[in-house]
């Protein structure tokens, strides 16, 4: 495999076009921060980080909406460990824990079934985060919830859907995006379709890559390929987990009970059809209508740059907080909390960053 | 009254407790030291400099593939102490016993302390049990606290370590940490993951031979290799650069990581150690080493330069230098 990876580093590198290539997946930007892959590539092709993590996009409002709820109500809120330390405009929700609040962290949506079982009397809510990949098994929780008529519990919807931010990259000027590492597990749901779409109308090549340093370099060779025969079409890489068709009992499961709505993306704005709402014949279980949660406004975070790093207009090191009031364990912003934010990835694994300013 | 189960009485300090201790450490442990029964171990000493260490122990599972409770928490002690240099003489250790917990786990626990003991080469001189309710500990917590007598002119502490020094560890790492995983997920790989945990007295031999050509010693458990080349970076003052195709680690433990998003480098390890050693001795300690069974994998897997100063690089398979952080927050919890 290491004899194969360098064929391909090598390929790559006898490459003299300018090319900027996305990762879109917070997991890619991870595991190619950890080979080292950015580094070894030639100063003419550029990998940028993508808007491919969850935690990460999900917008300032909307976190203090959640820190909101937690406040006003009397709930146990259950939540992935991720977003704990996510700071809203004023608190995140492990300083809401530290004052008393009841927020635990879950593995599954379907631990989150079993506290609500457990404790009847009190208002049980799952905070719902992540794209394709996730969101089949919370659709799956509230469908059983449902048949089991467990009243206490609701979800709080922060899904969202890939390829409607996409389609915001691609049309943006600002962004220089020549291709797109495209998220493997996201699209193992999904499909090569809507990367076909998107391929057609902007002319860009989108190849869906695994998560292996060598799925990686794959990916990249088969970009940079398309790109020197001038070509823009959508092809599968991680061909072992993804089919052109996707996974259509989990599309029907999101689609049974979610429907897409616009929503705010950090960094990218108001998105139209990106966001996934329950739809009326769950409403009884959308925590944002059972406690009555308004629509926060969005108030940045002064001096942070996660928008601009997440849509690769800046790197992280450019963000003048970085590395400096901005640390892991001290975030300013999601992009240095998240295990899977490209902050977090450029501070943990690549070196010289006491240098960076 | 018969029992097959540990009960608050049997830490009542009364007859019971007399005959659990009787029955169950006495006979597992006998030695001159403890038969005496007195408050406490008395013992003749030679004069010299001695290291002491302590360590509690709170594993889940009690029982695990490669070793148990009882095993691990001698080891853990004798390997602190040889990470001074030291050669373990003298053990204590204290029980804190869940009520309910079945007198055969209690026996076997008490007779693989022995065994390890002995082999070791240590004395367990002086003991404590306290039995709380149910619910109140988890089967049986252990404490060991150990003494040796470190050789003249031995001095292992960071602040010894130089640039140009190299790295040096023991043998495949990740072991421990991957057996109690597996134990407690229930996962199972064709190749059986098993535990490191070992006593690793065999290194004495290596201090005698090359006293202070070795700089420093440390223990990799908690944590695992990262965290440990971590505080010492930091602790010295020194950058450490390691090669991630020269650490030597298992294929289960690499396969079983990959599958499950650990990396082994920050899984514990029970039986084995880091050595930081000049880089004229280094190779002939490393070939020292292979010859003891207890470090036959052993290998140099970097060295120390002056920059970038408290931290750890370490090059990648392709080749890239990244940074090999400090493990953050829990990566699995109650090892050890």
């Amino acid at each position: 495999m290491q004899n194969y990876s360098n064929v391909l580093l090598n390929a790559i590198k006898s490459v003299t076009q300018n090319i900027s290539l996305m990762e879109v997946c917070g997991t890619h930007t991870m595991a190619i921060a950890r080979s080292g892959i950015r580094e070894l590539l030639p100063s003419n092709i550029k990998l940028l980080s993508g808007p491919g993590c969850p935690v990460c996009v999900t917008s300032q409002g909307d976190i203090d909406a959640v820190i909101e709820m937690v406040r006003l109500n009397d709930i146990i809120l259950l939540t992935f460990g991720d977003m704990m330390r996510v700071p809203g405009t004023r608190s995140s929700l492990q300083e809401e824990r530290s004052r008393g609040a009841d927020i635990r962290i879950v593995y599954s949506p379907l631990d989150a079934l079993r506290v609500a079982r457990e404790n009847p009397e009190r208002e049980v809510v799952f905070l719902g985060i992540g794209f394709e990949t996730t969101t089949p098994a919370v659709a799956a929780t509230l469908e059983e919830a449902r048949e089991e008529r467990l009243s206490n519990f609701s979800v709080f919807s922060l899904h969202k859907l890939v390829p409607p931010a996409l389609e915001i990259i691609f049309s943006d000027p600002e962004i220089q995006v020549d291709g797109l590492i495209c998220p493997g597990h996201v699209s193992a749901v999904t499909g090569i379709q809507p990367y076909e779409t998107l391929a057609a109308k902007y002319g860009k090549p989108c190849v869906v890559t695994g998560f292996e340093t060598v799925d990686i370099l794959e990916g990249i060779f088969m970009l940079v390929n398309q790109l020197q025969k001038s070509q823009a079409r959508a092809e599968i890489q991680y061909r072992r987990v993804v089919r052109a068709d996707g996974n259509q009992v989990a599309l029907d499961s999101i689609n049974r009970v979610f429907e897409a709505v616009p929503v705010r993306w950090r960094g990218l704005g108001m998105i139209p059809y990106s966001g996934l709402r329950l739809r009326p014949e769950y409403s009884d279980m959308d925590a944002r209508l059972r406690f009555n949660i308004p629509e926060l406004e969005e108030i940045p975070i002064k001096g942070c740059a996660c928008g601009a790093v997440l849509t690769g207009k800046i790197l992280p090191t450019d963000c003048a907080l970085f590395g400096q009031a901005c640390t892991p364990l001290k975030p300013v912003g999601p992009c240095m909390v998240s295990h899977e934010g490209s902050c977090a990835a450029y501070y943990r694994y690549i070196p010289g960053r006491e240098g960076t300013k | 009254m018969k029992t097959d189960r540990v009960l608050m009485a049997h830490g009542s300090g009364g007859l019971m407790s007399q005959r659990l201790i009787d029955e169950i450490f006495k006979t597992a442990w006998n030695n001159e030291i403890m038969e005496s029964m007195l408050d406490g171990a008395i013992f003749n000493i030679k004069p010299g400099r001695l290291a002491m260490s302590t360590d509690s122990f709170v594993i889940t599972p009690l029982f695990f593939p490669g070793g148990d409770i009882g095993k691990l928490s001698i080891c853990g002690t004798v390997n602190d102490l040889v990470a001074c240099g030291a050669r373990p003489l003298y053990l204590s250790t204290a029980f804190i016993i869940e009520e309910g917990l079945p007198i055969s786990d209690l026996r076997q626990i008490a007779r693989s302390m022995a065994q390890t003991a002995r082999e070791a080469g240590v004395k367990l001189v002086t003991g404590d049990t306290k039995v709380v309710e149910k619910g109140k500990a988890d089967g049986v917590f252990i404490n060991t606290t150990g003494i040796g007598m470190i050789p003249e002119g031995i001095d292992y502490r960071p602040a010894r370590i130089q640039p140009e020094d190299k790295v040096i560890v023991t043998g495949q790492v990740g072991d421990h940490g991957l057996a109690i995983l597996a134990q407690r997920e229930g996962l199972s790989f064709n190749t059986p993951a098993l535990s490191d945990c070992a006593p690793l007295y065999q290194l004495g031999e290596i201090i005698e031979r090359y006293g202070d050509a070795i700089r420093c010693m440390r223990d990799p458990t908690r944590g695992g290799l990262a965290t440990v080349l971590n505080e010492i970076a930091v602790q010295a003052g020194l950058g450490i650069q390691v090669k991630a195709t020269d650490i030597p680690v298992s294929a289960v433990v690499q396969g079983a990581c990959d599958m499950l998003g650990m990396d082994p480098l920050y899984m514990a390890n029970e039986g084995k150690m880091v050595i930081f050693a000049s880089p004229e001795s280094a190779g002939d300690i490393c070939a020292d080493l292979r010859r003891l069974p207890q470090a036959e994998g052993a290998a140099i897997i970097g060295s120390v330069s002056s920059k970038p100063a408290g931290m750890v690089l370490i090059e990648t398979e392709l080749g890239a230098q990244r940074i090999l952080g400090m493990l953050e927050g829990e990566h699995v919890p109650r090892i050890c």
